[in-house]
């Protein structure tokens, strides 16, 4: 069924997607000759490209292995916290406590309503605390953006559950004599997959380009060594600007492949 | 062994004094149900009268605020849904879409350790009996709503529970499935002797099916009896009014008889002399020439049902009946009736 009047004409659909698309490419295209220009000459050059892996170059280079690093990590224990701590929950609070979504969704989608300057000021005495007890270990800075990820884990993770017979799937299965756990695992994750992988790919994508955070709390990141960097070789944190991006982009690709292959096996 | 082997020893289910409230709302109050071994039980009723809460109690899906849930005689209300041992079919369709139409029947028999091949085989059959043994490898998209249901009702009985619990499962599917399907359940259960209890709103579907109906009106059950009790001798006017059509009509009750739309009838059971309502069947209704003794009508509208035509009629009073007559019988709305009650006893209420 077309919606009448409302959907764009293909013209028009092409002009809005190649003014989009043409904003996004000339930074990009930017930076990526920026990264070949040979200074001096002004010509082209792949020397600051081969210089990422030139051994005198790394005292430059260092603090932006450990900032990608790090933020992999922070990456990973993030998605562990969506997946692990989140999604359950909302499983939780939809079968069994349907009256207090509500009062969940407001919580889970404060973290958008506050700047991040406000959450470090909450932050820093819990991060003395952690500190004390957990070590400041890189990953320990998953908690804030845990919280940080929350509103839009949770709307990709809801539109899934929203999408399937949530109580009834449930129901079937338990009435089928599997227990909860079971339930859990082989019935409701594998439903909600599509919603569970955006969650992770989006919580992924916000943990590798946050600043703030990891700035005012003094942790080495991906986006915080750019930052340095760039003061002392602004080719190195170019290139790096781009190996996160197309970093981010492969992620993309990879989870939505998987998505799809899995999908393919079940039509 | 396998599903396919006649089991003839069902269990009794019993629910004993249930009460289960929803905030203020009592949805179920007092609630008695003893369902036979074997037995096939009906739990008929307008929507939110408690049937499918009942049902659900009975599953452990629900937890009653007071009350046993008795299964062979054993006090299960502490048993949760996936330790009762029950099969359950849904109103709404309740495979996981995720797995192959044969996983999805096996499921529940690799919840209770059974091997792999073991369980596949046991599947088979299960799905051989609801006739889809060729649909093993699809998924639930590639099959219709009957088929789907039939896949829930191998996945609810493969596991040889000790009771079926079926939750309108033919409401979503079209008349013609709902009758094929309606019927096989029937076959089915017949062959199995499973103890089962089916929640519905349409009292065609139960009246064809069960051993006894339970009509249920506001949270306990009006009247529980085979189907031509509830159909001869409904035992209240909700259940007269919901179980088969029926013409409320006025009428005057004395010494055991009631005169009614100018004719004398006898009392099918006893009533209180004074104003009442009676209760016409459409077949207690037929067509008489005009010098017979009867009443005359103004036909309001009329329908076509085959074999026979139901036709709705008014009295000058304005009096609203239902009759059934030959189809042959060819009216038109506003055609000018004679009619007469051709049932020598009729049920009557006091009159509100």
């Amino acid at each position: 069924m077309k919606a009448i009047g409302i959907e764009p004409s293909r013209g028009a659909r092409w002009l809005i997607g190649s003014v989009i698309g043409i904003l996004f490419a000339i930074p990009l295209l930017s930076t990526v000759m920026y990264t070949f220009r040979d200074g001096d000459s002004g010509g082209l050059t792949v020397a600051h490209w081969a210089g990422l892996f030139d051994s005198n170059n790394q005292h430059v280079l260092k603090p932006l292995w450990i900032g990608l690093t790090n933020s992999l990590i922070l990456a990973v224990v993030t998605v562990g916290i969506v997946l692990v701590l989140l999604a359950p929950t909302m499983i939780l609070i939809n079968l069994r406590l349907p009256q207090l979504r509500r009062a969940f969704e407001f919580l889970v989608l404060l973290p958008i309503s506050i700047p991040a300057i406000v959450l470090v000021v909450g932050l820093s005495p819990i991060y003395q605390v952690i500190g004390h007890t957990l070590g400041t270990g890189a990953w320990t800075l998953a908690f804030a953006y845990g919280i940080t990820v929350l509103p839009f884990a949770f709307r990709s993770i809801q539109a899934s559950i929203d999408a399937i017979d949530l109580t009834t799937l449930a129901e079937a299965s338990r009435a089928s004599g599997a227990g909860w756990l079971a339930t859990l695992v082989l019935v409701l994750v594998p439903n909600l997959r599509a919603g569970l992988l955006a969650a992770s790919l989006i919580s992924t994508a916000a943990v590798l380009g946050e600043f703030t955070i990891a700035s005012l709390l003094n942790r080495q990141v991906l986006q915080t060594s750019l930052f340095v960097v760039a003061k002392m070789d602004g080719y190195a944190s170019s290139m790096f600007t781009l190996l996160a991006l197309a970093l981010a982009f492969g992620l993309l690709i990879v989870i939505g492949r998987l998505g799809r292959i899995s999908l393919r096996k079940e039509a | 062994m396998g599903i396919a082997v006649e089991q003839k020893s069902g269990t009794r289910v019993e629910l004993r004094q249930i009460t289960k409230s929803f905030g203020d709302r009592v949805v179920l109050d007092a609630l008695d149900l003893d369902v036979a071994p074997g037995e096939f039980v009906s739990l008929l009723g307008p929507s939110g009268c408690g049937k499918t809460t009942a049902l659900r109690v009975l599953a452990g899906l629900e937890t009653s605020d007071a009350g046993e849930v008795r299964f062979g005689g054993q006090d299960v209300s502490a048993i949760p849904v996936n330790h009762r041992d029950i099969g359950m079919v849904f109103q709404s369709y309740s495979l996981f879409p995720h797995l192959r139409v044969i996983d999805n029947v096996a499921y529940g028999l690799r919840r209770r350790k059974v091997a792999k091949a073991e369980a596949s085989r046991r599947a088979s059959e299960a799905l051989e009996m609801v006739g889809l043994d060729e649909f093993g490898e699809r998924y639930p998209h590639q099959l219709s709503g009957g088929q789907q249901q039939r896949v829930a009702l191998a996945r609810a009985l493969v596991t040889e529970p000790r009771v079926l619990l079926l939750d309108e499962p033919l409401s979503a599917l079209d008349a013609k499935v709902r009758v094929q399907l309606r019927d096989e359940i029937r076959r089915i259960q017949l062959r199995l002797g499973i103890t089962t209890v089916f929640v519905t709103h349409d009292q065609e579907e139960a009246l064809a099916v069960s051993d006894r109906v339970a009509v249920m009106g506001h949270g306990s059950i009006e009247q529980i009896g085979t189907p031509e009790e509830l159909y001869l001798r409904p035992a209240t006017a909700t259940v007269a009014e919901f179980v088969g059509l029926s013409s409320k009509v006025p009428g005057l009750a004395r010494d055991g008889q009631v005169s009614v739309l100018g004719q004398q009838l006898v009392l099918r059971e006893p009533v209180a002399d004074g104003a009442v309502e009676v209760y016409l069947r459409p077949e207690d209704l037929r067509l008489v020439a005009n010098t017979e003794p009867g009443f005359d009508v103004i036909v309001t509208e009329t329908s076509f049902l085959g074999s026979f035509r139901r036709t709705l009629a008014h009295t000058e009073g304005g009096i609203e009946v239902r009759l059934q007559h030959a189809a042959t019988d060819r009216v038109m709305p506003g055609d000018q009736l004679h009619v007469a009650v051709a049932s020598t006893s009729v049920l009557a209420k006091p009159a509100a």
